[in-house]
């Protein structure tokens, strides 16, 4: 194959891409994550986090306490009506590109708490990118979750101003 | 009982420890049984409500204590009924743990208590309208909460008491709820002057998922998972209390196998939930190491119990008359790989902290607590220990042949920080010790009670013959039916005194279920305990208790 421009004055020292490949590939490999953990699932995310699961293999081992630090916010553990806001706060101090990944039945979907204090899945605040089910899940199926972000932000920055400015209406937006 | 007492307190005797008391004596008696039997230990308050309690000629709410005497042996149970408008003396001045056992009641019944410091949702949020365990409140009712409380009604009062007329020169900073060191759902709100805590206000009820409401709604059996998500921590431990509970209502008891098995693998939980919460204690306090040693060796647990279980966190492994079936071949060779595990991680982990400069400069004599203190707050467990009070149900209390292993209670002396890791770890050697002599003497035979209404048929029964069929259906549609009363029962949990209060009306479903949840004493004393420590400590403290938000909302 002929090869041309830069890569044929340089050789193999020069790897000639698009931009956003190469802004997309950065951030697949090294995703910050938040863990909004407030239940049994966050346990499990400790087993994620530690040396047998070792989510540094895909590059997301930085947890940041810092919403304003992180893009991919990691829902783990029921959430109540009386933890929603907070959430919600979480959620908007994170600045786009931003990932949502809720993690477990309770997040989901309030799992079998289907009771007076616990909200029916957090889409109903804010809006969510990647769905594990599991009570608690894996961390098998966190590992692979975070695989399914990474797939997803692997998008043209055209696409991801335009993601940045959807429009999402949940309950706690008035 | 009560003869003695100046104030003429009107009882009746039920049985040999409860007495129902007119509603305005029970401060009175509770006064008398603390001054002058020696009654320091408040275990629980418990509210019911009787609307739909079918031949209940009674008032519609009963207001329930636990008490037990200064050496634990003795437990009494009081009970009064009254209606909605009546009004209950608070024992607050008595008991300092009744500070929020009495704003639950308010919270989840509207049971008013008169002299209460502040009385005060707790578990549910500000914008919530009614109260959502009486019998007419509708379990899916949701009502959304649109911002959180700014806690200054508490925090003023507190602050004018210290002589702070102002607040211009204090900093307010919130730790957590969604904080790392706030161990999932807790929020601590302190005062600050430079680093130092002058005050704090600490609040919960972020993970309340209505565990109680919902317990009222399921058969026994169907209990079991939820009670798992309670102390996720150590699943199977709450497993086993609320089993032993029912089982204690049946009037049943395990056969010895089935007994030890709950040994063994009660234990092992007790491990795995101390290595949790020295690991985290220990990454709070800046040395991340130790949480590597420490949390690999549940790892080797987890794969031990989803082989054993199907399940590595959330196990529901029992049953009530039971558990869902025996140990597996070669489970003790993998048990015994387990424990060598642990205790090399405990090894490793001490080896880095026990002769530790920074390590004992940090932990030692911050958040004392002492003995009687920590009885009045309603410690117990691990806590209580480390304060120097050898209460421990496994040997208060012996069930289960506890009583039949070699293994030592462990006591602290100073009750700080220092003493609550250290206790926890040589906890783990004592579970290690009494694993190790359980797999030694594990008998044969059955592993469950014998008998059709409470056990399932095995499946050749299901499928092959009528009464098999009938058998399965009924105890799966209708539940174990268990006979009508009301009884406590405890174990002792990782975190201390798990207990049940559990009223049946007869049928497969729990008319109501209270949980006394160790957890919820340890935590209501934290503000007091980090005014006058720094924001670090405060953490370290925190992390010290072992608060597990399951079991602290439920």
């Amino acid at each position: 194959m002929a090869v041309a421009g830069e890569e044929a004055i340089f050789g193999d020292s020069v790897i000639t891409t698009k931009l956003d490949s190469a802004i997309s590939w950065a951030r697949e490999s090294s995703m910050w994550p938040y863990i909004f953990g407030t239940a049994c699932c966050a346990i499990e995310f400790m087993s994620v986090a530690s040396s047998k699961f070792d989510i540094s293999r895909f590059g997301a081992e930085v947890v940041r306490f810092s919403p304003r630090q992180a893009d991919l916010l990691i829902i783990a553990g029921t959430v109540s009506y009386k933890q929603a806001p907070i959430l919600k706060k979480i959620y908007d101090q994170m600045s786009e590109p931003k990932w949502v990944m809720s993690a477990g039945a309770c997040a989901c979907s309030g799992g079998f708490y289907d009771n007076y204090t616990t909200m029916q899945g957090v889409d109903e605040i804010i809006p969510v990118d990647v769905y594990i089910s599991g009570c608690p899940p894996r961390p098998e199926a966190f590992l692979e979750g975070l695989m399914q972000i990474q797939k997803l932000q692997a998008k043209p920055s055209k696409y991801l101003k335009k993601r940045a400015k959807r429009d999402f209406k949940g309950r706690l937006d008035v | 009982m009560f003869s003695h007492c100046n104030h003429k307190i009107e009882y009746n005797k039920t049985q040999n420890n409860r007495y129902i008391v007119k509603l305005k004596d029970i401060k009175n008696a509770i006064n008398f049984l603390k001054e002058e039997k020696n009654y320091n230990f408040l275990v629980d308050i418990i509210a019911i409500d009787y609307l739909d309690f079918k031949g209940h000629k009674e008032k519609r709410f009963a207001i329930i204590y636990l008490l037990k005497d200064d050496k634990f042996d003795n437990l009494v149970i009081l009970k009064a009924y009254l209606n909605e408008d009546e009004i209950i003396d608070s024992i607050t001045d008595l008991y300092k743990s009744a500070n929020w056992c009495e704003r639950e009641v308010w919270d989840q019944y509207g049971l008013i208590f008169k002299n209460h410091p502040n009385l005060k949702r707790i578990l549910n949020h500000k914008e919530f309208l009614g109260h959502p365990l009486r019998k007419d409140y509708p379990i899916t009712k949701g009502q959304l909460c649109t911002k959180t409380d700014d806690l200054m009604d508490e925090m003023t009062p507190k602050l004018k008491a210290k002589g702070y007329e102002d607040h211009d020169d204090l900093m307010f900073l919130n730790l957590g709820p969604a904080h790392p060191a706030s161990h999932g759902t807790i929020r601590t709100f302190v005062a600050l002057e430079g680093e130092n805590i002058v005050s704090a206000v600490c609040e919960i009820g972020y993970l309340h998922r209505g565990f109680e409401k919902s317990c009222e709604n399921h058969t026994y059996n169907q209990i079991i998972p939820y009670t798992d998500r309670l102390n996720y921590c150590s699943a199977i431990l709450n497993n086993i209390a609320f089993a032993h509970t029912v089982e204690g209502m049946l009037g049943v008891e395990l056969p010895i196998r089935g007994q030890f098995i709950r040994v063994i693998i009660g234990e092992l939980s007790r491990i795995i939930d101390h290595l949790v919460s020295l690991a985290a204690n220990l990454v709070d306090m800046g040395a991340l190491t130790n949480y590597w040693y420490l949390y690999n060796p549940r790892e080797t647990a987890y794969t031990l119990l989803s082989k054993l279980t199907g399940a590595r966190l959330t196990n529901s492994y029992m049953r009530i008359g039971g558990m869902t079936h025996d140990l597996y071949d070669g489970f003790e060779a993998d048990m015994k790989r387990c424990l060598e595990d642990v205790q090399k991680g405990m090894d490793d982990s001490l080896s880095l902290i026990e002769h530790n400069r920074i390590f004992q400069d940090r932990a030692q004599n911050i958040g004392v607590m002492s003995a009687i203190e920590a009885i009045n707050r309603g410690w117990s467990g691990p806590n209580l220990r480390a304060s120097g009070v050898a209460y421990d149900l496994r040997v208060n209390q012996p069930y289960y042949h506890y009583d039949s292993f070699d293994f030592d209670i462990v006591v602290g002396s100073t009750g700080d920080v220092y003493d609550r890791i250290m206790v926890r770890f040589e906890e783990i050697r004592q579970s290690i010790k009494i694993i190790n002599q359980a797999m030694a003497t594990l008998p044969g035979g059955n592993y469950k009670v014998d008998d059709h209404s409470i056990i399932l048929p095995d499946k050749k029964n299901v499928y092959n013959n009528i009464e098999g069929l009938m058998n399965q259906f009924k105890l799966v549609y209708e539940g174990v039916k268990v006979p009508a009363k009301e009884y406590y029962s405890s174990i002792e949990a990782t975190n201390g005194e798990l207990g049940f209060y559990i009223a049946s009306d007869g049928s497969g479903t729990p008319y109501r279920v209270k949980v006394r949840p160790p957890c919820f004493y340890a935590m209501a004393s934290l503000s007091d305990m980090i005014e006058g420590e720094m924001v670090a400590d405060a953490v370290l403290d925190l992390g010290s208790l072992n608060i597990i938000a399951g079991e602290l909302d439920r």
